[in-house]
């Protein structure tokens, strides 16, 4: 009984502080994500004032908290989306792959931290926050703007991606051999494209189960078929995670659109605490030491993610400025990244530095994202632009007289 | 005379309609998911960048594609001319020796003495809808009228100087 009173004060304060975080954070113009990880930071062990008795509590808050934000996630798009834009985005998608995953596994190599780190790692580095971005791009008026779509499909991509890279992920954190490996994996592709093919040809149908205009039954109904297919992805090893995505995917129509409304202040609250949660697992004594090498890493992808976005802007015929705003309007790594990190804190075969290096890493990079996607609107940006369009067209062409 | 209109999906946001406009500037409108609509205006410089991007409510969508729908019907008022038995509808240029150029359309009494409405003033391509009596005609400008023939005569009459009363 005495325990149940400390976790109420506990995770009731915890709150609370969260609750004037998210304003600070909204008066400053920030995403909250960077201050809830600073405050599970400071909560967890070795911390200013570690919590105890709710410990359990926000585990499996954050469980939920991940399964919400994939399943709002699927939600958001329909699976014709997500496949029509397929053909058109995947070049885009393809450099962004390469450009960015590969550093994280390379800087996980030098570290030394062995290749299922890399795998891990890779992944970190790899993914945009597509909460963040989508935030900063409405902040700063950019939703019109014509290289917009050329950001968006970027994140599509990825978030397409996610549904083969968290199930590959999470077999080899299983820890199971390479053979084993490429079964579930196998296992993984066949369930996610079998399911986006059922969501394409029957959506309707899964949709037709619930209905719209009763938000209790809509809410229960969406919330009970995404946690049990999330369970029933995680027993067959293909990531909770994916389920609840692909659950999302499936649904479409108003279904889709009331759920998002209903399932929302439930992802805001869920989504907190698994930040939290996040925070509360890493040591802030084990952040000095990787600080330097996570603000290395954040300046390299950084500007991978700057290349990404110019090239795959260039490639549909986006004029400088803006293929310069597509690059580094997708700097920001955020949520995925800390659900990448979050699968592999404690499993075997993963360096104990890589979740306090993906900490620092998401608050370097989803502080400085944002602030950054601003310097193309500074006028001292665009003059250097001026100036350099004028060079290139006085180049090519030598003096004649 | 059709216009081309691009539509481009936005994935997790919605739909963006724009238009190339014939003077060179590019408007287009974000519709969110959840129906709320941006009006976004180009920048000149860098046609990619959106310079303004008002956010509308339904209200505020309504009014502004009602007044922008209104001067696009005047337009097609005219081609209905011959439908509409008795009403006829005439556009008439006010010529620079008009007594009427720099006044008051009110000056006119055009409606209390033939009947006839003056619904829509043409200046260079632009559609003024509905002017009010304080209105001030200039030169060249193109008045939509709808009324009878007489009435239509009437009004032709005395925005060129033949007033019938004078």
């Amino acid at each position: 009984m005495h325990d149940f009173t400390v976790l109420l004060i506990e995770v009731g304060a915890l709150l609370l502080g969260l609750g004037l975080l998210g304003r600070l954070s909204r008066r400053i113009g920030l995403s909250p994500i960077p201050l809830y990880l600073l405050a599970g930071l400071a909560f967890g062990h070795g911390g200013l004032l570690p919590l105890s008795a709710s410990e359990e509590f926000f585990a499996v808050g954050a469980e939920i908290g991940v399964i919400l934000l994939l399943v709002m996630l699927g939600l958001e798009y329909s699976a014709s989306e997500l496949v029509g834009n397929l053909r058109s985005a995947a070049p885009a998608g393809l450099i962004d792959g390469l450009l960015n995953a590969l550093p994280g596994a390379a800087f996980a190599f030098m570290m030394g931290w062995g290749w299922v780190s890399a795998v891990v790692l890779a992944g970190v580095t790899w993914v945009s926050s597509s909460g963040v971005i989508a935030k900063v791009l409405a902040d700063l008026g950019r939703l019109g703007n014509r290289e917009t779509p050329v950001i968006l499909s970027v994140l599509v991509i990825e978030d397409l991606a996610m549904a083969l890279y968290l199930p590959l992920v999470t077999a080899v954190l299983a820890g199971t051999s390479l053979m084993g490996g490429s079964i579930a994996l196998g296992v993984a592709v066949f369930t996610v494209v079998l399911v986006l093919v059922v969501a394409i040809k029957y959506g309707g149908a899964i949709s037709a189960m619930f209905s719209p205009k009763d938000p209790e039954a809509l809410l229960l109904g969406v919330l009970g078929l995404t946690v049990l297919v999330a369970g029933i992805a995680a027993s067959l090893k293909v990531s909770a995670a994916v389920g609840a995505f692909l659950v999302g995917i499936a649904l479409s129509g108003q279904v889709a659109h009331n759920a998002t409304e209903l399932l929302s202040p439930l992802r805001d609250l869920f989504a907190a605490v698994f930040f939290v949660f996040f925070g509360l697992a890493t040591n802030p004594a084990d952040m000095p030491p990787v600080l330097l090498p996570a603000l290395a890493l954040a300046v390299v992808t950084m500007a991978t993610k700057v290349l990404t976005g110019y090239l795959a802007a260039k490639r549909v015929g986006i004029a400088e400025p803006g293929r310069w705003r597509a690059g580094l309007g997708l700097m920001p790594r955020g949520e995925f990244s800390i659900v990448i990190a979050g699968l592999a804190v404690g499993a075997t075969g993963i360096a104990p530095q890589l979740a306090p290096l993906a900490t620092a890493y998401v608050l370097i990079t989803v502080v400085t994202g944002p602030l950054l996607a601003r310097v193309p609107d500074t006028p001292w940006f665009k003059a250097w632009l001026r100036r350099r369009a004028a060079a290139q067209r006085c180049e090519p062409l030598p003096a004649t007289d | 005379m059709r216009v081309r209109v691009e539509q481009t999906a936005l994935p997790g946001i919605g739909v963006r309609h724009d238009l190339l406009t014939t003077s060179g500037r590019r408007v287009g409108v974000v519709t969110h998911r959840n129906g709320r609509r941006d009006l976004v205006l180009y920048d000149e410089d860098d046609p990619d960048a959106s310079v303004a991007d008002i956010p509308l409510t339904d209200d505020e969508a309504d009014a502004l594609a009602d007044i922008l729908g209104a001067s696009l019907m005047l337009g097609q008022l005219s081609g209905l001319r011959q439908q509409a038995a008795g009403l006829l509808t005439e556009q008439i240029s006010i010529p620079a020796g008009s007594p009427y150029v720099g006044r008051k359309l009110g000056d006119t009494k055009a409606r209390t003495r033939t009947s006839a409405s003056i619904v829509a003033v043409l200046r260079e391509r632009e559609v003024i809808a509905s002017p009010d009596p304080t209105f001030r005609f200039e030169a060249g400008d193109v008045v939509v009228v709808v009324g009878t023939r007489t009435g239509l005569d009437g009004v032709s009459a005395i925005l060129a100087g033949n007033d019938p009363d004078a």
